[in-house]
């Protein structure tokens, strides 16, 4: 009977297999029209991007500073000043997230003061960045008296931060304990196992969240309004305002003038080809990783 | 239990075909704790040096957690201890001031897994001894390939030394660890259930090695495979349930147990 059943000969199988084809054609069909409707939207955001952008792309949008209303002019400073401000946030916020990471995945396991951290991280990894640039305000720029892109960079940091410390504990608690045993059981005290055996085997985890934190900054508004505003002309000085493409853009974007907007795609679409080459960068990492079988 | 009126009869037995036989380590009424479970209890056991002691038995019954207390590597995790002696040429390794980095280079430990390090072959051997000792090139060149040799690996990979120890084969990986183990040069060598995730010629390979390495160290080896402790070992102790039920030269163990228990382990009718 069992044997009949199953068969597609008979009227009650062919009833069931039939309902099951219908409902797995509506399953798939949304589906693929979900995945579709998301789609959409970025080709078509790429796709306003690269006509009104590309048009703004020229040598003298990387030579040439801001310019004021009606003349012509680039983004260098801008340019510059994101450069500036993000490797300096990253350079302030990645060891910190590395160690803080290092400290959850290795020492801290089981500690409250781990979970407590474990906790906040991720309620700063999903603040609202403007929050950030608040708080940096009121404790950096406010006891300074003027706007700086030391805080820029600073807040930048309070970004990062979060980040790397999840994706750190993460790719660290991925690292087989068999491997520290391994290297604990030739006598390597604690931190060289860490050092020299957790890291390297985590090591393109570890990278990819670095690559990807960049990405999370580099288009960041909100944090550097309140903190190094931006900047008209050419500056390298950190104790002062300094420009900023996503303030630039801002500005700009929002502005009467035709040249200002013009500037605003083209610097628009610099920073999405810069997130998008960090993204595929990391991901060729990450398989990289991968394929070594760690 | 009986294991210790038992080493006198043993090792006349073994002095009879050997000559000298030293206890390298005593376990001295030996009882371990996971948090509040009793995994070990009460355990008394001689391990000699230039011979190979196997520990069979069922899983679960303390095999491993009795070779993880000789080099101590259960002090990496908290809510496990160990109560009772354990000496290591007369000295108790579970003193609270033995220097646990030294010990370990003194009792060296294979796993079940082969856990090359994410580096080259030549690192992976040459780090164990570049926590001890500052060579120059050349006799750390020497030392590796004298590890490498000892193991029988250095022909499969003397051309490839820069290669990352993760591209190797299972079986080699495993040699590789116990190179990587026995470049330190350790007295004791712990191997636990080395060979259970390779193939046979690799297994075969891998007990060659262990009868190779014999003469010069103290060995340990946790097996569920009971042709393989007949096969390497000198002395075989069988555990059942966290107890050591019979401790003995393996040729007695395996033709007259003295106990019912392992008997019926040995022929198969439980575990």
């Amino acid at each position: 009977m069992a044997i009949t059943d199953m068969s597609p000969g008979t009227n009650f199988a062919m009833g069931r297999y039939k309902r099951r084809k219908i409902s797995n054609t509506i399953t798939m069909g949304l589906a693929i029209g979900a995945a579709a409707f998301g789609l959409l939207w970025l080709v078509w955001i790429l796709a306003v991007l690269l006509i009104n952008g590309l048009s703004a792309i020229s040598v003298s949008l990387f030579t040439q500073m801001t310019p004021p209303p009606g003349s012509a002019g680039g983004l260098l400073n801008a340019i510059f000043g994101s450069l500036v401000m993000t490797i300096l946030g990253m350079a302030i916020g990645t060891p910190i997230g590395i160690m803080a990471g290092t400290y959850l995945a290795e020492y801290g396991k089981g500690t409250k003061l781990a979970e407590v951290t474990r906790f906040i991280n991720d309620i700063l990894l999903s603040a609202p960045s403007i929050i950030v640039g608040l708080f940096i305000y009121t404790v950096l720029v406010v006891p300074m008296g003027h706007f700086s892109a030391w805080a820029g960079a600073v807040s930048l940091a309070v970004l990062v931060i979060p980040v790397v410390v999840r994706t750190t504990e993460d790719m660290l608690n991925l690292v087989p304990g068999s491997l520290r045993e391994a290297a604990a059981a030739l006598g390597a005290p604690r931190w060289k196992v860490i050092v020299q055996v957790t890291y390297r085997a985590a090591r393109s985890g570890i990278m990819t969240g670095i690559l990807l934190a960049v990405a999370r900054i580099s288009g960041e508004t909100a944090p550097l309004l309140f903190t190094a505003l931006n900047n008209q002309f050419w500056s390298v000085d950190m104790n002062a305002p300094m420009a900023n493409l996503p303030v630039t853009i801002f500005q700009f974007a929002l502005s009467p003038y035709e040249d200002w907007q013009r500037l605003a795609w083209g610097g628009s679409l610099l920073i999405t080809v810069a997130i998008l080459a960090l993204n595929i960068g990391a991901r060729m990492l990450a398989s990289i990783g991968t394929k070594k079988g760690q | 239990m009986t294991a210790l009126s038992m080493t006198a009869e043993q090792s006349q037995a073994a002095l009879a075909t050997d000559g000298d036989l030293r206890e390298k380590i005593s376990v001295r009424n030996l009882n371990f704790y996971y948090g509040g479970y009793h995994a070990l209890k009460a355990i008394n056991l001689p391990l000699f040096d230039k011979r190979v002691t196997a520990f069979i038995g069922p899983s679960g019954c303390g095999k491993s957690t009795l070779l993880r207390i000789l080099n101590r590597i259960y002090d990496l995790y908290p809510n496990q201890r160990a109560e009772g002696e354990v000496l290591l040429d007369g000295e108790n390794l579970l003193s609270p001031k033995q220097d646990l980095n030294l010990l370990r280079a003194r009792v060296g430990m294979v796993f079940q897994k082969p856990t090359p390090f994410p580096m080259s072959i030549y690192d992976n051997v040459a780090y164990g001894i570049r926590l001890y000792e500052k060579l120059s090139r050349a006799d750390m060149d020497v030392r590796v390939e004298e590890a490498l040799r000892k193991t029988a690996l250095w022909g499969e990979v003397k051309d490839k030394l820069r290669q990352s120890g993760l591209s190797l084969s299972g079986g080699q990986q495993q040699r590789l660890c116990i190179a990587r183990a026995v470049a330190v040069r350790p007295a004791v060598l712990l191997l636990d259930e080395p060979t259970s995730a390779l193939d046979p010629i690799s297994t075969s390979k891998i007990e060659e090695l262990v009868d190779e390495l014999k003469p010069d160290y103290c060995i340990a080896i946790v097996t569920h495979n009971m042709q393989q402790a007949a096969r390497v070992s000198d002395f075989t102790a069988f555990m059942y349930l966290g107890e050591l039920v019979e401790y003995g030269a393996t040729d007695t163990i395996f033709t007259a147990p003295k106990e019912e228990k392992t008997e019926q382990y040995i022929t198969g009718r439980f575990g």
